[in-house]
């Protein structure tokens, strides 16, 4: 489905709309109040900008140094060109160790593999252990937010599910007495588990090591106790120095969240005494963005979410109504590059504001990218017809002054005497949800006409 | 006809990946003296925001001080399965040495651990393995206490990685304050799956 008809059930729902839109706002706030309480933030953006330019400008080598150095440090790497390899790679690593359980922390790149039911379909129990993603596994959903997976069920829904799932009282909704019930609930799985899986946040090409941030420490515990360890990125999670960790710890929390840092940035450049860890480095579509020169900088975004809590669209539309593993600006940007037969509505799932290219801590231009992108789906002739009709009418129109005046002059009139029936009808889709402003009595040509007079009897 | 190999799917995507390369950028140069933030009263700030992300900061001028303060806290007292990894401050209850499964630590109630130093702006000690049995020991606890010299405070991240050779330990990492999620709308809760408490001992002679 279109994102429209989707986002249409999402703001059906008027009241968890609006709660949705705060709920997000409340985040951007907290994230206005960090970036500016750190003096250099524009610096740190614009030299974190610059370390992913040059990455991306190297990034062969790199990846073969990050390789080199991750092997030496004992760490196995895998090569996965697309998500089936992927997938392929983390069960055979699984069967060689006979793994039944796994217990996973957040990895978008596992999602837009789904890697979950490839592996239940083999068998393997997988429980997601970050808190809202298991809310959303329990729930047989996806995530709608990639830092705040769960940003779209309400306490009591949480509530509801975890009375069914994990026995605690009918109707409890206290966030502290449900947090703790999945603490319990969890911990069980941590202790029972015979491998960890995470994402990676960054790799460090110099030092072949890994760092993953996490605020709960699931990462940490779900890697710390069973003997094998299996991280999965995104080949551009790459960084070519351990001092260039100092520019996107700083940038990372404060943009995500609104904390000064993650609770835990851990690095991790090898496995324990008689344990194995490993690197799979996934390609999927990746290498054929990094081809392009409008999109490749969207390989840059290091998934803190910053551009949805500030999306009007995204607030008032929902995650899910994406349809697509990263939702939002960046999710409209790289999904449909993916597959733009499915998802060609979401470049226009945007007004354009440019909001996100404001707050991107590593300055990725992304409504450019959506605008461009739109020629893109015009050009492969991806655009439905509606859409292409009405820009037809409204450039028709635009171009010839003499129509634009009438046309123009027509509405003013008609929009102040025509009953509301008449305005607010089916055909109106932007009086769906509010109302158009009062129409003037004057076009803006004549009021400047009138106003030149007034100033100096029309000519100076 | 010699059949040709297939490719592997490293070759196949480091060859994609040098026929798109983007034309050349230069790294920046990245200086840990460079204008970055920094503060007049360093620890005063990492203790305000230590409070901030949930945790607590003490000083005390020596070990003996901050175990008679250890010993005030009701988790610590309460916990029944403690250990400490600096002597002299707090104690340990069951034979460390003797645990080679971290499994075994499952329920340890309270840790006191070794941080190496702290930073001001973010609030993170660094940590590493070498100072553990088991790495675990950072996470899998109750409560823990981490324990640092008074004197090593940096003001920012960049001062941090300048003093620290990032890869010398398999594990090693920032922490700042308890586990927490805000997963639920929004709510903060502390304690989601590591330490529930975070009390930071700045020591003056350690």
């Amino acid at each position: 489905m279109a994102h429209p008809a989707l986002a249409q059930a999402f703001v059906d729902n008027r009241e968890r709309a609006q709660w949705h839109d705060k709920a997000l706002w409340f985040v951007r706030e907290k994230r206005d109040r960090m970036a500016s309480s750190v003096p250099e933030w524009e610096l740190l953006r614009e030299t974190a900008s610059n370390i992913k330019r040059h990455t991306q400008s190297r990034m062969a080598e790199y990846l073969e140094q990050f390789e080199a150095n991750a092997t030496k440090n004992g760490i196995v790497v895998h090569w996965a060109a697309d998500a089936h390899e992927h997938n392929e790679i983390v069960l055979s690593i699984l069967k060689r160790h006979s793994v039944k359980r796994l217990v996973k922390s957040k990895s978008m790149l596992t999602e837009e593999c789904h890697l979950n039911p490839f592996l239940e379909e083999h068998g393997i129990d997988v429980v997601d252990t970050d808190l809202g993603e298991r809310i959303v596994q329990l729930r047989k959903e996806t995530p709608s937010h990639i830092v705040l997976p769960a940003i779209h069920i309400r306490k009591e829904e949480v509530g509801e599910c975890f009375h069914e799932h994990l026995g605690t009282e009918k109707g409890a909704s206290d966030p502290n007495y449900l947090t703790e019930a999945a603490r319990n609930h969890l911990r069980e799985r941590f202790c029972r588990a015979d491998a960890g899986l995470t994402g990676v946040n960054f790799a460090i090409a110099e030092t072949g090591g890994i760092v993953i941030c996490t605020n709960e420490g699931n990462a940490d515990l779900g890697v710390g106790l069973p003997k094998i360890h299996i991280a999965c990125m995104g080949m551009e999670k790459l960084l070519p120095r351990a001092k260039d960790l100092s520019v996107f710890l700083r940038l990372l929390a404060r943009s995500a969240t609104g904390q000064p840092v993650t609770t835990y940035s851990s690095h991790f450049h090898g496995p324990q005494p008689g344990c194995e860890m490993h690197v799979v480095i996934v390609d999927n579509g990746r290498s054929e963005i990094l081809k392009s020169p409008e999109f490749r900088r969207s390989l840059d975004c290091i998934r803190c979410g910053a551009c949805m809590n500030t999306c009007p669209v995204y607030r008032r539309s929902g995650g899910h109504s994406y349809e697509a593993t990263v939702p939002g600006p960046i999710g409209s940007i790289l999904t449909p590059l993916q597959t733009p037969e499915k998802h060609n509505s979401l470049p226009f799932a945007c007004t354009l504001c440019g909001s996100c290219t404001d707050v991107c801590p590593v300055k990725i231009d992304l409504h450019q990218q959506l605008f461009t992108l739109r020629e893109l789906l015009d050009n492969k002739r991806l655009i439905g017809t509606s859409k292409k009709l009405s820009m037809k009418v409204v450039s028709g129109v635009m171009s010839r002054t003499w129509l634009f005046n009438l046309l123009g002059g027509i509405a003013r009139t008609s929009l102040r005497f025509m009953p509301r029936f008449l305005i607010y009808n089916p055909l109106n889709a932007w009086g769906k949800q509010r109302d158009l402003p009062d129409a003037p009595k004057q076009s803006f040509r004549q009021q400047y006409a009138e106003r030149q007079k007034q100033k100096g009897g029309g000519k100076s | 006809m010699i059949a040709k190999a297939p490719k592997s799917s490293r070759e196949t995507i480091l060859g994609k990946i040098r026929a798109a390369l983007p034309q050349s950028a230069p790294l920046p140069e990245l200086d840990a003296t460079g204008p970055w933030q920094t503060f007049e009263d360093r620890e005063a700030r990492f203790s305000e925001v230590l409070k901030f992300v949930g945790g607590q900061t003490v000083h005390v001028k020596t070990v003996a001080e901050a175990d008679a303060h250890l010993r005030t806290l009701e988790p610590w007292a309460r916990g029944k399965v403690r250990c400490t990894m600096v002597p002299g401050l707090g104690d340990t209850t069951f034979d460390l040495k003797a645990i080679n499964d971290p499994h075994q630590l499952e329920n340890v109630d309270y840790a006191v651990l070794r941080g190496h130093f702290c930073v001001a702006e973010n609030g993170a000690i660094w940590v590493t393995d070498d100072t553990v049995h088991h790495r675990v020991l950072y996470f899998i606890p109750q409560h823990i206490s981490l324990v640092v010299p008074a004197s090593q405070i940096v003001n920012n991240m960049h001062e941090a990685y300048a003093r620290i050779k990032i890869g010398e330990h398999r594990f090693a990492g920032f922490i700042s304050g308890p586990s927490k999620t805000a997963d639920i709308e929004q709510s903060l809760v502390i304690g989601a799956h590591g330490a529930r408490s975070l009390t930071v001992y700045l020591v003056d002679e350690l």
